[in-house]
């Protein structure tokens, strides 16, 4: 029989995890909207994956699994990478990818709530260094209907190259970097002018900025639910948002505003689902501040003078590295002792 | 060529320089490895490791005369403690040397005892009092429970009683993890 | 008027269960069969007996006596006869007896006489005796004995006495009943012991979900025409009752772990407490009854008067108990102890006595492992950071734990309600205490065994040491006395003794041919006693000294011994 407290609010890790899946909706539904249904097959074919290698790794190491399958941490993780890989990715870096994320880098480490790297940002780097070209063609919004997207998934050969194209983050870092050079076409163009093109929207990439919007009303939805606190999406935007302002402000033909960096790429899920990641984030107030900026920065810095189109996985993780660290020296003064 | 050998050179000649500097300036001041056995053992001075006391015992293991598994008051956790601090093997509680028992104290039986005195100058932590042809009587909160008092004392009216819980000695137990058997 | 509040962080709103048991006034209970009375009841020494099985006592009769620096006497909660002076099965989780007197109750409830004090003419050293030797602690569940609080500190006054009729644990009514059936005496109480403390202002803080208890606690202030009273309504957060918590509330002072809150100018005591010194100093009732809640799992909750040492069973069943009771526990259902059987006996500590099923009190889900989230973190309400407590409790890394301010945890309980993983951390806190305790017990009782042992060893070699300083200090005067003799009287190494050989320059020689002569002649003489088993050595220092003895008393004052002879 147990001892006091007898009574108990009625939360759940399962509770905290579906909560975070509801957030993640509206994005879906704006990724949906804009590029097609293909990202469901995705998403379930992660989900199946990463229950499967959940399930296997729970018997491998005796643990129960009807308690451990219906935390839903692992379709959380499926979704992420889901989500952060590209669209179009044949079936079979989806299923590596997370099966990777769930046996690896979470279960190996002890599983739930063991593991020092975020799952889903472990996954996505493993497979860009492995499968770099793969990993980085994204389909234009609209540009590809159901039954294409099917073929590239399920089918063998692609001929992607003819039908794909770059991020927009990555379309712009190339852009402005010919700007740059006098022999270019495109010399003494700004960034702003730059993205005139098809795959550019009125912020971001096109339908990318809604995505984006998406995630923010979810990630906002969390914080309103007291799943996350502030902390972390606040100063993960707000660094990634000052340091893309610095260069941005001094050369504006050179370098992507930061209006543009918060709405591209992975920042907005970054932000409030994949930093906010208790188990391999900071967890103090002024810890997760120092977390989330450092990841800003870092991410800032690898999407403008990094070779890969994207910066928050890497960043993640490298922050991951200084979790540790960052918890011990940011403990908060106990009661009694704070000096006031 | 000669660039380079001079260039490597000064380096370990100032890489070294750092070295000894920090050595000394951060040395640790360490307990001497004898305080470190001696601060690990249970201080009971009853001499079934083979050795006259706990600090003798500590001594020998430190001169690598003694084995970590002789102590049989300070338990396996004490074997485990030391097995630590040595970097050795654990292993278990050598059985010639005794087994763990219950913490206990020693008690006089008051209407046996005849003052003899050779429980008191048996006893090593001078718990007992009593003077000649006086009745003796074991302080309790210093008898360490070694039991040397037992042997010398010609009536045999001395006995170990485990020491009781109370609500001040009582502990919580370690929490029980509950998770279901595979399901 | 509005006074500035202070907030603490974290705390947790679990349903307050309140309103059930305080429909009805409080009740007395029938005197039971026999009442139970441990002996220790409060924090400090055992208090020792006083009575022996047969004697009859009288009801408020002393009959635990203080014990030790910090100690509270005990009393016959009604008039009869001590059947035993045994141990029983305490109200405590761990199932533990302790000495106990047992009194079978005659029915007639007799006081026995009363002294009452003057508080006000009395000194305070003697008021302080006096209420501990009336059993006065603290009530609101700490047990710690009041009269050691009530000194001011080292300035002789103080700023704020903070009186604690907050109540914030679930179910628990008693502070509630009290201050509304019973203001008036409480605040008498209260006026004593500001008088003690030379407090300048009290603050009766309680929490807003009990309008009428403020309303009574005004009411009383007002008719009482004291000044620099005040009861203040704070908003109910469990655990605003916590004396840390409520202090920092009403005043925005934080007393940390290990300090007297005298030292920042504050003293909190238990709306009981005061109840029970104005009792003791106005009516010369020592502590014999508490007001106790019954709730839970019973029919009609209600509060009662009940006398110490009455078991819980007897107490219970006023209530109406239902049929699925599973288990009582002592106080409210955040903080609360199991007890290990129903007829365990109320005692000071014993607030409520909560009637506990498994439909009410479900065993908790299956513990997850912590995913970090920071809930606990969130709701500490001593800014502690229980996941990592919890951790190094967990692999019983206690001094990793105890850098993370394992001490400063309060047991509230907030950690464990909130924890999504349904980890029972405050059952990590508890143990990894009670295990650092332990190891400090055993390593004190490890360094008095190590020093007693070194002191003996010292001690025999000393005396060793000292004996063959004497010893060879002997031999050295009878050395020069020989060597003296030869030079200068022939016979002075004794009338019987040969006569010495002429070789004065081998004075060792000599010596020991002496020695050897009279042991030849004693033994000749006689065997003497005990020295025919000792060892060669020993026999010639022995004859030795009896050399010297018989010089000393025949040659001495005509050769006083030479140096460097």
């Amino acid at each position: 029989m147990n001892n006091s407290p007898f009574v108990r609010k009625a939360a759940s890790v399962q509770s905290v995890m579906l909560q975070v899946l509801l957030a993640l909706l509206p994005g879906i539904a704006a990724y949906v909207w804009f590029f097609g249904p293909g990202i469901l097959v995705q998403l379930a074919l992660a989900s199946a994956a990463a229950l499967a290698g959940e399930a296997a790794m729970l018997a491998i190491r005796g643990k129960p699994k009807a308690l451990f399958l219906t935390d839903l941490s692992a379709i959380v993780t499926a979704w992420l990478i889901a989500l952060s890989f590209p669209p179009i990715v044949p079936w079979w870096l989806t299923v590596t990818g997370t099966l990777l994320a769930v046996v690896v880098i979470k279960q190996l480490y002890g599983g739930l709530g063991q593991n020092p790297f975020n799952p889903a940002m472990g996954a996505f780097c493993l497979m860009i260094v492995a499968y770099p070209a793969l990993m980085s063609q994204w389909p234009a919004a609209g540009q590809l209907d159901f039954a294409t997207q099917l073929q590239l998934i399920f089918g063998g050969v692609r001929e992607v190259d003819a039908i794909t194209g770059a991020t927009p983050l990555d379309a712009l870092r190339t852009a402005l970097r010919s700007a740059a050079s006098p022999d270019s076409e495109l010399h003494g163009l700004r960034a702003a002018q730059l993205m005139d093109g098809p795959a550019f929207g009125w912020l971001g990439g096109k339908g990318g900025e809604w995505v984006a919007l998406g995630y923010l009303v979810g990630g906002l939805w969390l914080i309103q639910r007291r799943i996350i606190t502030w902390h972390i999406p606040v100063a993960f935007c707000g660094a990634l948002f000052a340091s893309a302002l610095v260069l941005w402000g001094l050369r504006p033909e050179g370098f992507a505003s930061p209006l543009f960096h918060l709405a591209s790429g992975g920042a907005m899920l970054g932000a409030f689902f994949i930093l906010t990641d208790p188990v391999s984030g900071a967890t103090t107030a002024r810890g997760k501040l120092l977390f989330a900026a450092g990841a800003g920065v870092l991410t800032w810095v690898i999407r403008s003078f990094g070779a890969y189109p994207d910066g928050v996985a890497f960043a993640t993780l490298l922050m991951n590295i200084l979790v540790p660290l960052i918890d011990m020296k940011t403990q908060a003064p106990v009661f009694g002792h704070k000096k006031d | 060529m000669l660039t380079a050998l001079l260039v490597m050179a000064s380096i370990a000649v100032v890489l070294g320089a750092l070295l000894g500097f920090a050595s000394i300036k951060f040395k640790v001041e360490g307990d001497p490895l004898v305080d470190q056995i001696d601060a690990i053992l249970p201080q009971t001075q009853c001499g079934q490791c083979g050795f006259p006391g706990c600090r003798p015992y500590a001594t020998a293991i430190a001169g690598g005369e003694a084995e970590i598994n002789q102590c049989p008051p300070g338990g396996e956790e004490g074997i485990r403690k030391l097995a630590d601090l040595l970097g050795r093997e654990f292993k278990p509680l050598s059985e010639e040397h005794g087994v763990e028992k219950p913490k206990s104290v020693a008690i006089i039986d008051e209407q046996t005892c005849i003052g003899c005195t050779l429980c008191i100058q048996a006893c090593p932590v001078d718990a007992i009092v009593g003077a000649a042809k006086q009745m003796h009587t074991i302080v309790a909160a210093d008898c360490t429970g070694c039991e040397l008092c037992l042997a010398p004392c010609p009536v045999d009216c001395i006995s170990m009683q485990p020491i009781a819980e109370t609500v001040d000695t009582w502990k919580w137990r370690y929490p029980v993890i509950e998770i279901k058997a595979a399901a | 008027m509005l006074r500035k509040l202070f907030k603490f962080h974290g705390g947790v709103k679990p349903q307050t269960n309140k309103a059930p048991s305080t429909t009805a006034p409080i009740a007395p209970v029938p005197l039971p069969d026999r009442l139970v009375i441990p002996l220790h009841q409060a924090v400090g020494g055992h208090p020792r007996p006083l009575v022996q099985p047969g004697d009859r006592v009288l009801k408020g009769q002393r009959i635990g006596g203080a014990d030790g620096s910090l100690s509270s006497a005990v009393h016959a909660s009604t008039s009869g006869i001590v059947r035993d002076v045994a141990p029983a099965l305490m109200p405590h989780t761990s199932g533990l007896t302790t000495l106990s007197v047992i009194i079978e109750p005659d029915g007639e409830d007799r006081w026995a006489e009363l002294d009452k004090l003057n508080y006000r003419s009395t000194p305070p050293d003697e008021l302080r005796d006096f209420l501990r030797d009336a059993g006065v602690v603290g009530l609101g569940g700490a047990v710690f004995p009041s009269y050691a609080k009530l000194k001011p500190g080292k300035e002789g006054h103080l700023k704020t006495l903070v009186i604690n009729g907050a109540e914030c644990e679930p179910f628990i009514t008693c502070d509630d009943l009290l201050m509304r059936e019973r203001a008036g005496d409480m605040l008498k109480g209260i006026v004593a012991m500001r008088h003690m403390l030379h407090a300048e202002e009290v603050l009766i803080g309680i929490e807003d979900n009990k309008p009428e208890a403020i309303a009574a606690v005004q009411a009383a202030i007002a008719a009482s025409g004291e000044a620099g009273i005040e009861a203040v309504a704070i908003p109910t957060r469990y655990p605003a009752g916590g004396a840390k918590q409520l202090i920092r509330v009403l005043t925005g002072i934080e007393v940390p772990h290990g300090r007297r809150s005298t030292d920042f100018g504050v003293q909190c005591f238990n709306v009981g407490t005061a109840y029970s010194i104005f009792e003791a100093l106005e009516l010369g009732r020592p502590l014999v009854s508490r007001i106790v809640t019954v709730a839970g799992n019973v029919a009609q909750p209600r509060n009662y008067e009940v006398l110490i040492g009455t078991p819980m069973d007897h107490l219970v069943r006023l209530a109406g108990p239902r049929a699925d009771t599973d288990r009582y526990i002592m106080g409210g259902p955040m903080m609360g102890v199991r007890m290990p059987a129903f007829d365990v006996p109320v005692v000071k500590a014993t607030n409520c006595v909560l009637v506990g099923s498994p439909a009410l009190f479900p065993p908790p889900p299956p513990e997850m492992p912590c995913i970090r989230c920071g809930e606990c973190a969130k709701a500490c309400p001593a800014d502690l950071a229980p996941f990592e407590m919890y951790w190094f409790s967990r692999s019983k890394n206690f001094g990793k734990a105890q850098e993370y301010h394992l001490f400063d945890c309060i047991e509230c309980g907030c950690c464990s309600f909130v924890c999504p993983s349904h980890i029972p951390l405050v059952d990590y806190f508890r143990f990894s205490k009670s295990e650092i305790w332990a190891r400090e017990r055993e390593k004190d009782a490890a360094d008095t065994a190590r020093d007693r042992f070194e002191f003996k060893n010292l001690r025999q070699e000393r005396e060793k040491q000292e004996k063959a300083e004497k010893l060879a200090a002997k031999a050295a005067a009878t050395r020069e006395k020989v060597a003296a003799g030869d030079a200068a009287t022939p016979a002075a190494a004794g009338a019987g003794a040969a006569p010495a050989k002429p070789s004065g320059d081998d004075a060792k020689r000599a010596l020991i041919e002496a020695a050897m002569e009279k042991a030849r002649q004693q033994k000749a003489q006689a065997a003497p006693k005990n020295t025919e088993v000792a060892a060669p050595e020993i026999q010639a220092e022995i004859a030795a000294i009896d050399a010297r003895r018989e010089s000393a008393a025949k040659a001495t004052e005509a050769t006083p011994p030479a140096p460097g002879a």
